[in-house]
Order: C-alpha cells, then structure tokens, then sequence
C-alpha cells in the first residue's frame, strides 16, 4: 500500500512540475565577438505555458541569470610588511563563473528561499565555490567576497532586481548587458518561475559566446602555430618601424 | 573607437592606444630608451593584462626602436662593433632573466619583486644622472669643459680590448658584455627593453659619447625585444598583434619626432629630462608600494596559463 502511494506520488510530480512551463524567446542566441565588439545587450523574453487555470496563492514571479563559463581564480590579500604592501595569503576560488547577472522580478530574497537558493545556486555567493579552501588562512569567506566585490566592480557580476516584466503572470521580458571584455564560451541562460519563494519551474538554454573573423583567425594562430604567430608580429613591428621611417624621411625632403 | 583585442580579451579605445604610443615614442626617440618602463605601467592603468602588457610591449619596442635605430643610421651615430659585444650579452642575460622570472614566479611574488625593481633601479639610476647632469649643466655655464674619464683605470686593465672606433675607445670587451648581460636580465624580468639603464651604463661605465649611445642602444634593444617576444609568444601566448600594432602606429611617429626633438637639443639638458622622468615613474611606483591600496585583494588566473 505504501508503495502504491509512493508510487502514486512520483506519478504525480512531473505533472505538477509541468503545470506552468517557460516558453523563451531570445533576441540573439549567439554574441559574436568582432574587432569592434563594445558588449551587447541581449534581450530575454518568454511566455508561461499552462493547461490550467493561474493557480491561487501568491504570484508568478521570474528569475533570469545569465551565467558565463566558470573558471578557477587566485584570490590573494595585501598585507603591511616592513612598511610596503605585499601580497601575503592567498586562496583558490574553485570555480567562480567569469561572468554573472541575475535579474529578478521583485526584491531578491522575496523571489527565492534561502533553501532554493542553495538548491539552485542562484544568487552570485551561491555560484562562487571555494570548497577545499584553505582553512588556515584568517577569514576564508572574505576572499570569495573579494571576488564578487571586484567583478561587480569591473561590471561582470550583477544583480538587478525588479527589472524583470511581469505581465498577467503570463508574459515577461528583460534584457541584460554583457560587457565587452567577455570570455569566450558557452553562457547559460536559467529561467525560473516561483511562487512564494519555491521553483515551479525552470528553463535553460546555451548563448554562444565566440570571437568571429579576424580575431578568430589570430586567436587560434596564436595558440597553434606560436612560432609563426610571434614572426608575424616581428615583421609587422620592423615594417611599421622601417615604414614610418621611410615615409618621415621623404616628408622631410619635400 | 573601441576595439576589441583578441589574445587581451578586452576592449579599448583605439585612440587612447595610438596617444600612448605616440607619447611614449617621442621619449623613444628623444632619450633613446624603448619607452617600456613607461607604457608597461599605463597599459596595467588602462585594463590590459599583466602578462599580455608585458609581452606585447617587447613587440612594440621592436618597432619604435627599429624606427628610431634608422634614422640614427642616417646620422652614423650607432657604434655597431659595440652594439653587437652588448647583444651578445644581452641575450645571454635574457635567457637568464627568464630562468629567475620563472622561479620568482614559483614563489608567488613575482609582482612585488618587478615593483620593487623599478623602484630601486629607476631611483638609484634617476638620481645618479640628475645630479651628474645638473653639475654638468652648471660646468658647462661656467666655460669650463670637462673631459673627464673617471674609470679609465681598471677598464684599461682588463684583458681582450677592442678598437670601437665609432665611439672612438679602446676598452676591453668584458665591461660591455657585463653591461649586456645585467641590462638582458632586468629586461626579462621588468619587461622592459632596458635602455634606461643601458644609457646610463654606457655614458658612465664605458665612457661613450652620449650622441653614440642613443643609436646603439636602440641597435641592441630591437634584437634582445624581439627575442623576449618570440619566447613569450611561444611559451606564454601572450602577445596581442592588435593591440601592438595599434600602439606602433602611434609609437613609431612619435619615435621619428622625438629624433628629431633629440638631435637640436644640448645633450646634458637631455640628460636632465631623462633623469627627472626616471624620478617621476620611479615616485609613483613607490607610492603604490608604501600606500594603503583601496582593494587589499586582488585575482589572477589559476594554474597561470
């Protein structure tokens, strides 16, 4: 009996999870970084897909993230010593994602618990891990709070609440920037609905994120034929060098 | 216009890199210095990453130096015979340098210790200068000449001693090889093509005239640059075609009028310019050093790639 109802139960759970589904629109599925690239804005639209009518209770409210490629990074710390600033501990952030910004429907901690927070690791201090850090050095958490200071700094981590649109509870739309020093990869795109603070529903999807034309050509040139690569940018600087040198001399005789 | 450069991976204003390197290719030619202790730092200010920076700006050095070197040629003012005994040493030096970069590296303070070589070798080297060229300045006002050769001693007792006729000595060739390889370590470790040194070391150590030191260092700079670029471009991936070509086209105009500017001006006021432009950087840098920075923290990418 026991197992029936458990099985009952497993039965009815991807039901209700489907009960409200994202349907998602993206103005560009694919950034193109080229010589003139200076960031993009990319605009995130969608539609709640539901066989029922919008249930009771508190409304539908909207996550989006957009998550670039994750990458370890050395975090270390100034200290005084002999009265010049040196870098004395250091930690390494397991994976920190070179690229992170949210945008929420309402007030943060309105749109999500704390436990689907953890379970879904949407906020930027659940994305940053730093599991194995040493725990020797003096305020371990301060290092990966450094990180996201720093990158919200350079504006490569955001949050940004209430500027997702929420019409009906149907549809909602928002557009989030990237800077122009982006990492080359695949950026995740996460949508999620709640409602009191718990997921009803989640959507992903790949943004690809990929340098295109010339700086593709020297990009991978650089990488796989190095020796050619650094000939090249010798000869390039002497025939500048010898160009200009010329080119002053006539100017000169004229 | 912003541009997008593809190994730095940042964007950046392609007129601000064509300023820099214009200003920067004046002093170039003018003192006849790379310029890199120079651009090195502004290019840290403006975004660009260390190790790219660093790379790069060997890259750039070889174009304003080569453009710099020719009009030089022009004037006959580069003693090639010592140009080629300071090369040898300079990329003996440079492989060295790169050796105890690597272990500095290992040991995680490889940031401080090319600070603080800055500081120690830009302060001792500015004030040594400014105060010889103020007093050379002062002598010169009062119509006394002064043709001083000051370690003509023990340079004249070293063994193996050449005919350098351009510059008009006689010495042996194990000063300037000495000078070679010292200014080929520091380039490697400061990243930097190491004429404001090697200038210094040449008017004071061996005794040049000033007018030959300026073609003969920028003779040995292009080649010890132009090695440090092709090992970082095939060991570290780090040199950007794009951002150096856009600081050559600013620094080779600059490096031609500052040849100019050099050639009409009295060679100790020259000096006086180099020597508090030394002081400057060299101030500002220890500043950084001695200051409470406003971010303790700071990130670097794991593993080094």
């Amino acid at each position: 009996m026991v197992r029936l109802i458990f099985a009952l139960c497993l039965l009815c759970l991807p039901a209700q999870a489907a009960q409200e589904q994202v349907v998602l629109g993206l103005s560009q599925d694919r950034v193109s970084i080229t010589a003139n690239f200076d960031g993009s804005e990319i605009l995130i639209f969608g539609a709640v897909k539901r066989e029922a009518p919008i249930p009771e209770g508190p409304p539908l409210e909207v996550i989006v993230s957009v998550v670039g490629p994750s990458e370890p990074v050395i975090v270390r710390r100034k200290e005084r010593k002999f009265g010049i600033w040196v870098n004395s501990d250091s930690i390494e952030v397991d994976l920190a994602p070179s690229f992170y910004a949210v945008a929420t429907s309402a007030p943060f901690d309105d749109v999500l618990s704390r436990t689907e927070d953890l379970r879904h690791r949407v906020s930027i201090e659940r994305a940053i891990r730093s599991v194995g850090a040493d725990m020797d050095v003096q305020g371990a958490q301060e290092f990966a709070a450094a990180v996201i200071r720093i990158r919200e700094h350079e504006g490569l981590y955001s949050i940004r609440e209430n500027t997702v649109a929420v019409d009906e509870q149907t549809l909602f739309r928002t557009s989030i920037e990237m800077p122009a020093d982006l990492t080359e990869g695949d950026y995740q795109a996460r949508i999620f609905l709640t409602r009191g603070g718990r997921v009803v529903s989640k959507f992903e999807t790949a943004i690809d994120v990929r340098k295109v034309g010339l700086e593709r050509f020297l990009y991978n040139m650089s990488r796989q034929q190095p020796v050619w690569y650094g000939l090249m940018s010798l000869v390039i600087a002497i025939a500048a060098g010898w160009g200009a040198s010329t080119a002053f001399r006539l100017l000169r005789e004229k | 216009m912003q541009i997008y450069l593809p190994i730095a991976e940042v964007s950046v204003n392609a007129f601000l890199l064509f300023g820099l390197g214009g200003m920067v290719g004046i002093l170039s030619g003018m003192f006849g210095v790379g310029g890199g202790f120079l651009m090195t730092p502004l290019l840290f200010f403006i975004g660009i990453p260390p190790a790219v920076a660093v790379a790069t700006e060997a890259n750039q050095i070889v174009a304003s130096s080569f453009s710099g070197v020719l009009a030089h040629f022009r004037r006959r003012t580069v003693d090639l015979k010592m140009g080629t005994v300071l090369l040898v040493g300079g990329l003996t030096g440079a492989a060295l340098g790169v050796v105890v970069f690597n272990y500095l590296k290992s040991l995680g303070q490889v940031d401080l210790l090319v600070k603080l070589c800055y500081v120690v070798f830009l302060g001792i080297i500015g004030s040594l200068m400014f105060i010889e060229s103020v007093n050379a300045l002062r002598k010169s006002r009062k119509g006394t000449t002064s043709a001083k050769r000051r370690q003509r001693g023990w340079i004249h007792a070293m063994p193996f001693k050449m005919r350098f006729r351009t510059s008009g000595l006689y010495i042996s060739v194990i000063p300037p090889l000495i000078v070679g390889v010292f200014v080929g370590i520091l380039s490697a470790i400061m990243g930097v093509g190491g004429g404001f040194i090697m200038v210094p070391a040449m008017i004071y150590l061996l005794g040049m005239p000033t007018k030959v030191v300026v073609g003969t260092s920028l003779f040995q700079i292009i080649f010890v640059t132009a090695f440090t670029t092709m090992l970082h471009a095939t060991t570290n991936y780090t040199v950007d075609v794009v951002l150096a070509v856009l600081l050559l086209v600013g620094g080779v105009v600059g490096a031609q009028i500052g040849t100019v500017i050099g050639a009409r001006m009295p060679a100790e006021q020259l000096r006086v310019l180099l020597a508090a432009l030394v002081l400057v950087v060299c101030g500002k840098l220890a500043l950084d050093l001695l200051l409470e920075p406003s971010e303790l923290y700071s990130l670097g990418a794991a593993g080094g790639h």
